[in-house]
């Protein structure tokens, strides 16, 4: 199979930043993404949400940018501009045309350091979090069960608290605590800079030094020092009954090792194809059982959430048929994952599934948003460069073995937790 | 960007345009169609149709194609819109043969078979159970119901629990066999493939099709005059509104003042006069926003906002104010200045990939516009002027005549309740 070649490279800046270039000069386009090494797992104890709540606040200006213009100003360059925050990074992106790259430098580069807040302002964007929260979670009864199973999976490590934070937490932030927590984590030596597109190293290196350059690196940076996950005794299951669910759900999550925090050489390759054998949509193992032969699900799937810093975890799903309980289908995923333990996979849906994969690879070569994303969401989170170019390579090594061996170590009751969504009697819509 | 124009043998047309950076070929593709389409009492039939492109085809069963479609790394996606089914499908350079082959079957020899069908249905009907329950969908809904009564298009795409049960593998083939033509298809390749492969390619891919497409007219359609508001009352904690009224067609010569005037009112995020007002100012939501949806026959300005059962009203009045100052006044000279600068300067970044470009495209040649647009569109974004837009906002919103449904428990409401 042909490799891409993006010829990517990366340096790093006296002040700690590292800096990734991904070339594309296809289109006089590029992308900027900061990500800064801190997120939601961070959250000091009681202060849940700070991590998010600092990115909304990232928006509201500093010394040289009026309150609320940040935005405004990279649109009026005829630019797109976002953030997101999750457990382990939060990140920063600007897309715009190539000529507009210095000015959103500048910009990201000046809001590292000179944030300025009012209190005000960081009030009501308070209120703003409590309705995103409203809408992604209480609106929702789905995520309303994921954050019971996630705390359920994580009891003291702080990937079973919420990203967004807890409501009664996040209506006590203040201003104070997002500026304690953006002094501590923000600075030039917890960051990493990946700018792509029709660009080249020197350049960007150039207009690094010139913007974040300037500014000092945080001596007291410390490690981060997350309450590690005592193990389980035995696997738990958690039942939500409410009247919007549409349909049983039946879901089993499994904490596992990811791509950062296993110790064994090849795990995580293992359960990454272990669950794309399982998972992949209408081709997976999981839909053919559930879905195909024992018509116990309407549909079935599964994912395995690798980039965690600390923990990975995975998940097998299926929505029950018409007429289905959700015993059945719990019964049906049981069995599925006690075959899967006992026979592994076959040699030819491995292949099959690998293929696939590795063709995924290439086609994220064609948008250089999606390489700067991969490139820095890997980085951010434990990989190095070499480490994800010969990323292909280690996943051909792969065997069956292999997966069943992982399949046997960490598919156990005691790292599970089990999610039922069952509709409530009555539907609350009238 | 060299937009290729080519014919096959065959006669069938497509624009290219070469790439040969990455081993790959983006193809995008459409017929005209779509869940306009769908005969009465057969809501989503298009949609279903969509979803059983990848289960199975010629000599293939579901599982042998669904095999094949994973061994060779193939992306493929039919999806239905209002007037057109489109589809993208992107293979790496080295399996173009195969994947292209398969593309042919799947195109002229869908096999519709009954245990893949009700398989589907399965599908549709347990993910139409969970719409039901979804609050911006049953806003949605209940909104498109309200604006086009008596129109296809008051017709939910995805269909519902009482049609999709009806659908059998004979409908599934019928409104293949009428809607997947020559004669109203558009295609455009974007990627490692060079023009005469492409044209001995279109014919292998599309020739079996038949010439012309058997279509029902639709007639062009004008959402209805509220002021209506309907409460679907529901026990969450934030309520969900959608509100909206007619807009400016893609033909009309207005369409590009309207366009930019969406952009001000709420189609620019942070830049936009309702993210202003309801979010920045007052924190009344997280989500608020506003969309021109120019359909083939019909235009739709409509926008929605998530805010807590106690704020529903006096957002929906923030909105209501905004969109009466702006029928009144118009914008600002700096907001029309602000949208120009950021829908020409953003204009070059929908064409940064082939995946990107080969959909830009299409769309232009689905509304009539072509590709050539592409060299044209900011010198004519940059020639709207301030008397046009407000002229525009004149003409096109009228807050005392809105259809905003509403779902939640919300606590008070405006005085336009009691109008509507």
């Amino acid at each position: 199979m042909q490799k891409p070649s993006p010829k990517i490279s990366e340096f790093q800046l006296d002040n700690g930043l590292q800096v990734v270039v991904v070339p594309d000069h296809r289109a006089p386009v590029a992308t900027q993404i900061l990500w800064y090494k801190v997120g939601g797992a961070d959250d000091p104890k009681g202060a849940s949400g700070v991590a998010h709540f600092l990115e909304h606040l990232m928006f509201k200006g500093t010394e040289e940018i009026p309150p609320g213009q940040f935005a405004k100003i990279v649109a009026r360059n005829g630019g797109e501009d976002n953030a997101f925050t999750s457990h382990d990074v939060t990140a920063y992106f600007q897309r715009v045309a190539k000529d507009r790259l210095p000015k959103v430098m500048a910009m990201e580069a000046d809001r590292m350091a000179n944030l300025r807040l009012s209190e005000e302002s960081a009030l009501t964007e308070r209120d703003v979090i409590l309705e995103e929260r409203r809408s992604r979670v209480d609106n929702d009864p789905g995520s309303i069960l994921q954050e019971k199973v996630m705390a359920a999976l994580f009891e003291t490590h702080p990937y079973g608290i919420p990203i967004i934070g807890w409501e009664n937490e996040i209506a006590k932030l203040t201003r104070d605590d997002a500026l304690a927590f953006y002094k501590r984590f923000y600075a030039p030596n917890n960051a990493i800079l990946v700018v792509a597109g029709d660009v080249e190293p020197e350049e960007v290196r150039r207009l690094a030094e010139e913007t974040y350059g300037k500014h000092a690196p945080n001596p007291e940076l410390g490690l981060r020092k997350r309450t590690p996950e005592a193990p389980h005794a035995k696997g738990e299951t958690i039942r939500l009954a409410d009247p919007r669910a549409g349909r049983i759900t039946v879901q089993r999550h499994y904490r596992v090792p990811s791509y950062n925090s296993a110790t064994k050489p090849g795990e995580a390759e293992a359960l990454d194809l272990m669950m794309r054998v399982v998972s992949a949509r209408t081709a997976g193992k999981l839909y053919r059982r559930l879905v195909v032969e024992e018509k116990i699900a309407a549909s079935a799937g599964g994912w395995y959430a690798d980039t965690g810093l600390d923990s990975g975890r995975l998940a097998l799903y299926g929505v029950a048929a018409e007429n289905v309980t959700a015993e059945q289908l719990d019964d049906a995923l049981s069995r599925f994952i006690a075959d899967l333990k006992r026979d592994g996979v076959t040699q030819a849906e491995l292949d099959r599934a690998r293929n696939a994969y590795l063709a995924q690879f290439i086609y994220a070569a064609d948008s250089h948003q999606s390489l700067a994303r991969h490139y820095g969401w890997r980085m951010a989170t434990g990989m190095t460069l070499e480490q994800i170019e010969a990323w292909p390579d280690r996943l051909k090594k792969v065997t069956p073995e292999e997966i069943a061996d992982v399949a046997r170590t960490y598919l156990t009751d005691e790292n599970s937790v089990t999610g039922i969504l069952e509709p409530a009697a009555q539907s609350l819509a009238a | 960007m060299q937009v290729q124009r080519i014919e096959s043998p065959g006669g069938i047309k497509a624009f290219l345009v070469e790439s040969h950076d990455n081993p790959l070929v983006a193809l995008r593709f459409a017929f005209r169609g779509g869940a306009a389409q769908d005969p009465d009492g057969k809501d989503g039939l298009s949609y279903f149709v969509t979803g059983m492109m990848d289960e199975g085809a010629g000599d293939l069963d579901a599982a042998a194609y669904q095999e094949l479609e994973q061994s060779l790394a193939i992306h493929m996606d039919f999806d239905t819109a209002r007037d057109v089914i489109t589809c993208s499908f992107q293979t790496l350079t080295e399996n173009r043969e195969a994947a292209f082959e398969l593309l042919a079957k799947v195109l002229s020899a869908p096999r519709f078979d009954a245990d893949a069908t009700e398989r589907v249905k399965g599908q549709i009907l347990a993910s139409l159970k969970f719409d039901q329950n979804d609050p911006v969908n049953i806003a949605s809904r209940a909104w498109t119901s309200a604006a086009f009564k008596g129109h296809p298009y008051a017709r939910p795409v995805k269909g519902s629990l009482d049609t999709i049960p009806e659908v059998e593998p004979a409908d599934l083939r019928a409104y293949a066999d009428k809607v997947y033509a020559k004669d109203n298809l558009t295609i455009v390749v974007v990627g490692d493939i060079d023009a005469a492969t492409l044209a001995k390619d279109l014919d292998r891919i599309f020739g079996a099709l038949p010439e012309t497409a058997e279509l029902a007219a639709i007639p062009d359609a004008t959402p209805a005059e509220g002021p209506f508001r309907e409460v679907i009352e529901m026990d969450i904690p934030q309520s969900i509104a959608q509100f909206g009224q007619a807009g400016i067609m893609r033909t009309d010569p207005d369409f590009l003042p309207a366009y930019i005037l969406n952009y001000i009112i709420g189609g620019g995020g942070f830049n936009s006069r309702l993210m202003e007002e309801v979010r920045e100012k007052r924190g009344l939501a997280y989500s608020v926003n506003s969309h021109l949806f120019p359909f083939a026959h019909a235009c739709v300005f409509m926008g929605r906002v998530a805010t807590k059962n106690e704020a529903v009203g006096q957002s929906l009045q923030v909105i209501q104010t905004e969109l009466e100052r702006l029928a009144a006044d118009g914008p600002t000279e700096d907001e029309l200045d602000g949208a120009k600068r950021y829908l020409t300067g953003a204009y070059a970044l929908r064409f940064d990939s082939s995946a990107a470009i080969a959909n830009q495209l299409l769309w232009l040649e689905l509304e009539g516009l072509g590709v050539d647009y592409v060299d044209e569109r900011n010198a004519l974004i940059d020639a709207v002027t301030l008397d046009d837009v407000a002229r525009v906002a004149k003409r096109m919103l009228h807050a005392d005549r809105l259809i905003t449904t509403i779902v939640g428990k919300p606590a008070e409401m405006p005085p336009q309740a009691l109008a509507g």
